[in-house]
């Protein structure tokens, strides 16, 4: 069973600029796979689809399960979706307060949503800062926060908008060593190919909101010459 | 930022600190009554002895405390002279110690009761779920206005101009903090939001803070009644 299966995927912003059209997608339990594309290519429309955020016409399943408004709950659950600010995704006034917000939400009791805050914010090595107010931390702090946040959740499936995005090298190293060990699917929308390369074992190429190209992160770079030089 | 740090104060520990939010809302009601219905000087300054104790109390830096309570001034200025113009100079000195007594009293709150315990606090003594989202959104909002405004003020210096609240600014202001603000929502629909927050922390209302709004709305009475 594919943990994602979108087969033509239409998208049109009330603007009428016609961001995805006619995607087919699939992604393999325990795949990681990286999106590429110029801004605007529609990378980040289609992985918000993912989670229901934004509806379009064509087929989004799942874990099996067709993402309709009556199984929209559940999918929330098995896609999280870090978001390329991670300010965004913070908007508690305590670091546990924010991890513990999904788990809450999916009506876990107090003290196992606690339970699940603390051990995603220990996975995440920032156990340190469970008391602290999220916008007092660093850039790495913050993603590694959003992530424990959506780690709370245990999903099945992981979607990164730009994780690299405003991280120092050190920051990405350790952003690296934390995605290697987790076992969920992973879907990486980056610019970044030193990084997709590191993890992703297969790459996507996104053109006018259509799928241009797929293979290795390395065949893409080369077929869409993307890469700084 | 300024709730930023009235944020951080309300996550100190002090013995008002410990004090149920729904018992604190119920102090603070009593203590708005007797202020609005007070007209004598002497309760008034009863009324400023009970909450430099409460500030006491609560460890809260004084300065700090009236350093932010001064941004109430241009409201309460308003209205004390829109009264006093109309010929009342006692009763606008009346308006202007009410309001100040006042918004002090609702600092004091939210410096001592984290902002998801007060929601929690207003949903259980039955202020309508809207009131109480609405109140939190605003809340939540707030950092995402003051934070583009920086960003605005600081590109505008970065080339050697001046950010002025003229019309087209605090629009473009409020487009950016409304593509923000939507990007804040859509994170928190992504994490199962479904029109309701929850709190960590379990709320439980004990003997001891039903002792302190009893002993201390008693004490309000009493100011209001004897002085």
């Amino acid at each position: 069973m594919s943990a994602v299966k979108v087969r033509g995927l239409r998208y049109r912003y009330p603007d009428g600029t016609q961001a995805l059209d006619g995607v087919d997608f699939d992604l393999a339990d325990g795949e990681c796979v990286a999106l590429f594309g110029a801004n605007g290519s529609g990378k980040t429309t289609f992985v918000l689809h993912l989670n229901g955020l934004l509806e379009g016409e064509g087929s989004v399943e799942i874990c099996g399960q067709h993402l309709e408004r009556s199984t929209l709950a559940k999918v929330r659950t098995q896609v999280g979706l870090v978001f390329q600010e991670a300010d965004e995704q913070l908007f508690m006034p305590t670091v546990l307060e924010d991890v513990a917000f999904g788990p809450l939400n999916l009506g876990l009791p107090q003290p196992e949503a606690t339970a699940r805050a603390a051990k995603a914010l220990e996975q995440v090595g920032m156990s340190a800062v469970i008391h602290k107010a999220p916008y007092h931390l660093s850039a790495g702090e913050k993603r590694r926060v959003a992530l424990a946040g959506v780690l709370a959740m245990e999903p099945r499936i992981l979607v990164f908008d730009e994780p690299t995005t405003s991280l120092d090298p050190p920051a990405q190293r350790d952003l690296v060593r934390l995605l290697q060990a987790l076992p969920q699917s992973k879907i990486l929308v980056t610019h970044d190919t030193g990084f997709a390369s590191i993890l992703a074992t297969r790459a996507v190429f996104f053109e006018h909101g259509r799928v241009a190209g797929e293979g290795t992160v390395d065949e893409m770079v080369r077929r869409f010459h993307w890469s700084h030089v | 930022m300024h709730h930023l740090v009235i944020e951080g104060w309300s996550h100190r520990s002090s013995p008002l600190h410990a004090r149920d939010a729904r018992a604190k809302l119920g102090v603070l009601l009593v203590l708005l009554i007797a202020i609005s219905t007070t007209s004598s000087q002497l309760s008034f300054y009863g009324y400023a002895l009970l909450l430099a104790v409460a500030i006491g109390i609560a460890r809260l830096p004084l300065f700090g405390l009236l350093e932010r309570a001064v941004l109430l001034l241009p409201f309460i200025a308003t209205f004390t002279l829109i009264t006093w113009w109309s010929g009342q100079p006692v009763r606008a000195l009346a308006v202007f110690e009410k309001s100040l007594l006042s918004g002090i009293a609702a600092l004091i709150l939210v410096a001592t009761t984290p902002i998801t315990d007060l929601l929690h606090g207003l949903e259980s003594l039955a202020v309508p779920r809207p009131l109480v989202l609405v109140i939190q959104f605003l809340y939540r909002y707030l950092f995402v206005l003051s934070e583009q405004a920086q960003h605005m003020r600081m590109a505008a210096r970065a080339r050697g101009s001046r950010f002025h609240s003229a019309g087209s600014a605090v629009a473009v202001l409020f487009a950016r903090s409304w593509e923000r603000a939507d990007g804040i929502y859509q994170a928190m629909l992504a994490r199962g939001f479904a029109g309701r927050f929850y709190t960590v922390s379990a709320t439980h209302f004990h003997v001891a803070d039903a002792a302190f709004f009893c002993a201390v709305s008693a004490a309000v009475i009493a100011i209001r009644i004897a002085l």
